[in-house]
């Protein structure tokens, strides 16, 4: 098993050059010079735009922007922001508690809801519940991030003053930061209410991200299920007279289950996708919207580091899927 | 539980922590983060929304709903006959704010005024470079080349010198990049080492106190019980950031916002239908035109402009575009600059006449370009639509339009070039009461090839708006204005099309809001009804 850890690790090494290397390039490919659109319509002198550029380095070669910026993160260092002048790392680190914590609401209840409604699916295959749990888990599935948002928002926030229409917590509850995730935060406040707001605003949003996770979830366990359910093995468990029960929980699902995990360990990439949009409309402090602003002004460095920072999250669940499926399925490992 | 009960309870338990509160706190769904709290590096209105105008004062401020000026934190001030040196005499008795990071030992003196210009003046200053990157840009791009030294007369006068006579430089004193900074914090936060501070933690003289700033969520004030025009009646101010506009409005109709800025034009009809809701309009400080370039045949023809422009049926573009938040632009000023001229009438929108004017010009078969911007602003929220629109506007004068778009850094830069082909929609929001920041920064000789994107370099128009540039009396100025406003009409380098309608909708407990004119959102003055 150790092997097995290792072998990932030394992969994840010409990963990290790769991503370095593309996360580098992608912002300097796009079109738009970043001293122009911080200008404006109020324009830059050519004079000043020279001395801005300098002063940002974006003058120099490329493969020396490319060498500063490699060996700055061989120092920690993944530089500053132009647009605020403040260290990418510190930026990334005040918004990435938002999105994680948003981010494993929602992968826990896409995974738990998921799988229940995918076996429900596949051991009532045909029927009715089958019909509408993977008629639901379509129409999830297509359903425009945005446009959903603003359905529930409408329903439940406006019409049914049941949820507050947005942001991590009241505004009335004013504590410090100690940890970044609003739900340990809020306990560790004691301030009367604060739990229950924390939650109360996470209901939205953590329904929202999870619902494209949740529909693939369901129809993967589905077929898994359906695929494995249909083995002679589990025809001779159901032969030597098993409860049916049994058979699905014990044989069935452990097997169905590795397509399964796989399939979770890639929905953490689209949440982040996802967590783009989902942060937007619910004015989440998460670094979704941070990337996408500082795309939009041609801030190098918050993009290559942001997008680095985020690569390295997404590997890190990548290995933690990899070791977790060398568990369920012993043949990964002995490979 | 039921998951309804634990709503309830959590409702209920939010409720009563606001009952607990007890204080009057407004809450103004702001648009977006700011960049930082330093007043003077940034250059986004919502950066000045939550740190200049909540937290610092200036010498002159502009009258709440105006773009005219009064007193601030100078009592008054007065420039020579030359026009080279302006004196202020500073107000006695301002104190900085005390926070939990910074206790002032002095009340404000001209050592801070001093202080806040020399940062982005002298280069080898501690503070020029106090950030990675940081630069100066309203103040290099306004002040500077005209600023020849800032001299302390003594602690309550500092006197201007500038290196040529320039009325445009008054009328900066009231922009963000003049707020008045604390020399004494800044010292301290030097001598700690941790300079950076100074655009984290803020320290000003203003209405409201910096409390507190969640990234990307909130941003919280108190009312500063010591500002020199006395407590605000509101006791905290919160900036809950909210970055969608429809979500804005639903949190302002759900009463978790007391007031918005930008909502979409779309939502307004519905906005003003909602009885507790009210929504203030008001005409932008803005205009949004289209920029021919008059050194390409035959844009280089006057009357060739001129038929163009009667060809376009502005009013259609308004409702089509603005949704009815706009309305038709005549000039290149706003109506609300006190340098617009009333008497100007639009050119008629009469395709037959424009027809045979162009015929009358020798033009047949004209193709052209037409540039449509790629972003959303507030004298344009849809350029492609208006392209579309002017395109058909132009065929039926037979004059045939390609529309071009491109990425919005590419089009800033190729759209300035003064051999570019075609018109371009373009527009400009003031940054001061000063005519001349529209009509000399857009229009002007020296602005051809970057502003100017009709590179439309007129001598009996430039001398007019040079000659007012030096004068200081307003009464003096107008005159000049209104004539140079004949000649761009008459000359038609753009066809100036809109200014957008500003629209803030606030909950009816919302009382003493005034809108700016300049699209600063401020909130001096406002209460909230219990």
């Amino acid at each position: 098993m150790l092997r097995f850890i290792l072998n990932r690790l030394v992969l994840i090494i010409p990963t990290f050059v790769g991503i370095t290397l593309v996360a580098f390039l992608f912002i300097r490919l796009l079109p738009g010079d970043p001293v122009i659109l911080m200008a404006g319509e109020r324009g830059v002198s050519p004079e000043r735009h020279a001395e801005l550029m300098a002063q940002f380095g974006f003058d120099q070669p490329l493969w020396k922007q490319y060498a500063d910026y490699v060996g700055g993160l061989l120092q920690g260092d993944f530089g500053y922001s132009f647009s605020t002048k403040k260290p990418v790392l510190t930026e990334f680190m005040s918004r990435f508690p938002a999105t994680l914590e948003l981010a494993v609401c929602a992968i826990v209840l896409a995974t738990v809801l998921g799988v229940a409604a995918g076996i429900l699916a596949a051991v009532r295959r045909g029927g009715w519940i089958d019909q509408l749990t993977m008629g639901t888990a379509l129409i999830g599935y297509s359903m425009p991030i945005f446009w959903w948002a603003l359905l529930l928002i409408i329903l439940f926030s406006t019409t049914l003053g049941w949820t507050p229409v947005s942001g991590r917590i009241s505004l009335m509850q004013f504590f410090p930061d100690v940890t970044g995730f609003m739900l340990i935060d809020s306990l560790l406040s004691g301030k009367p209410g604060a739990f229950w707001s924390a939650v109360h605003h996470l209901i939205l949003p953590t329904i929202v991200l999870a619902t494209i996770p949740l529909a693939v979830i369901a129809r993967q366990t589905r077929s898994a299920m359906l695929e494995v359910l249909g083995e002679i093995y589990i025809m001779t468990a159901k032969s030597k007279g098993l409860a049916p029960r049994r058979v699905v929980w014990l044989h069935a699902l452990r097997n169905a289950l590795i397509p399964v995990v796989t399939t979770i360990g890639l929905q953490v990439s689209v949440l982040m996708g996802g967590a783009i949009l989902t942060e937007t409309i619910f004015s989440w402090p998460g670094v979704g919207k941070w990337m996408i602003d500082s795309i939009s002004r041609r801030d190098y460095q918050v993009v290559q580091g942001g997008l680095l920072l985020i690569a390295v999250m997404v590997m890190i669940v990548n290995l933690t899927v990899d070791i977790l499926y060398g568990l369920i399925n012993p043949r990964v490992r002995h490979r | 539980m039921h998951l309804r009960t634990i709503l309830l309870a959590a409702t209920a338990a939010a409720a009563l922590a606001a009952g607990a509160a007890q204080s009057k706190t407004l809450v103004y769904c702001s648009e977006g983060s700011p960049e930082g709290f330093d007043p003077a590096p940034w250059t986004a209105g919502t950066t000045f929304d939550a740190a200049s105008r909540t937290i610092y004062d200036r010498l002159i401020e502009f009258k709440k709903g105006s773009t005219d000026t009064e007193p601030g934190l100078a009592e008054r001030w007065e420039t020579s006959e030359d026009g080279t040196e302006i004196t202020f005499h500073l107000r006695p008795g301002v104190k900085f704010q005390t926070t939990s990071y910074f206790t002032p030992t002095r009340e404000m003196n001209a050592d801070d005024v001093v202080f806040t210009f020399m940062r982005q003046f002298d280069k080898d200053g501690p503070w020029y470079e106090y950030a990675p990157g940081i630069a100066w840009e309203y103040f290099n791009s306004t002040i500077a080349s005209s600023l020849q030294e800032i001299v302390k007369i003594d602690d309550m006068t500092v006197k201007f010198v500038l290196n040529r006579p320039d009325a445009t430089v008054l009328a900066t004193f009231p922009m963000d990049f003049a707020s008045i900074v604390s020399k004494e914090y800044a010292d301290q936060l030097e001598a700690a080492g941790t300079m950076e501070q100074f655009n984290v933690l803020p320290v000003g003289t203003g209405p409201f106190t910096f409390v507190d700033y969640q990234q990307d969520a909130v941003i919280r004030y108190q009312a500063n019980p010591d500002w020199y025009n006395g407590k605000q009646p509101i006791d905290d101010l919160i900036f809950a950031i909210t970055v969608d506009p429809g979500v804005r409005q639903q949190k302002l109709v759900a009463g978790e916002c007391d007031i918005i800025p930008y909502p979409n034009p779309a939502d307004i009809a519905g906005l003003k239908a909602n009885p507790d809701l009210t929504v203030m309009e008001q005409e932008g400080f803005n205009v949004g035109w289209l920029a021919y370039n008059t050194q390409q045949a035959p844009f280089d023809n006057p009357a060739v402009r001129k038929a163009l422009n009667k060809a376009i049926n502005k009013q259609a573009i308004i409702e089509a575009v603005f949704q009815g938040t706009g309305t038709v632009a005549v000039a290149p000023l706003p109506p609300t600059s006190w340098g617009f001229n009333d008497a100007l009438t639009d050119d008629p929108y009469d395709p037959e006449a424009a027809k045979a004017e162009l015929a009358a010009a020798g033009v047949s078969d004209l193709s052209m370009k037409i540039w449509a911007m790629p972003v959303q602003r507030p004298y344009n929220p849809n350029a492609r639509r208006m392209a579309e629109l002017l395109q058909a506007d132009f065929a039926a004068v037979g004059v045939t339009v390609e529309i071009v778009s491109m990425e919005w850094g590419e089009y800033l830069a190729q759209s300035s070039a003064v051999d570019r082909d075609g018109a371009v929609l373009i527009g400009w929001t003031g940054d001061n009461a000063d005519p001349d920041n529209f009509l000399g920064v857009l229009l002007g000789c020296d602005a051809v090839g970057s502003n100017n994107r009709a590179q439309w370099c007129h001598q009996p128009y430039e001398d007019l708006i040079q000659r007012a540039k030096v004068i200081f009396s307003e009464e003096e100025r107008k005159p000049l204005y209104d004539e140079a406003q004949v000649i761009f009409k008459d000359q038609a380098p753009w066809a100036t099309i809109a200014h957008s309608v500003t629209t803030m909708p606030m909950r009816n407990t919302v009382t003493g809001y005034a809108q700016d004119p300049l699209g600063i959102h401020r909130f001096v003055g406002v209460d909230k009804a219990e």
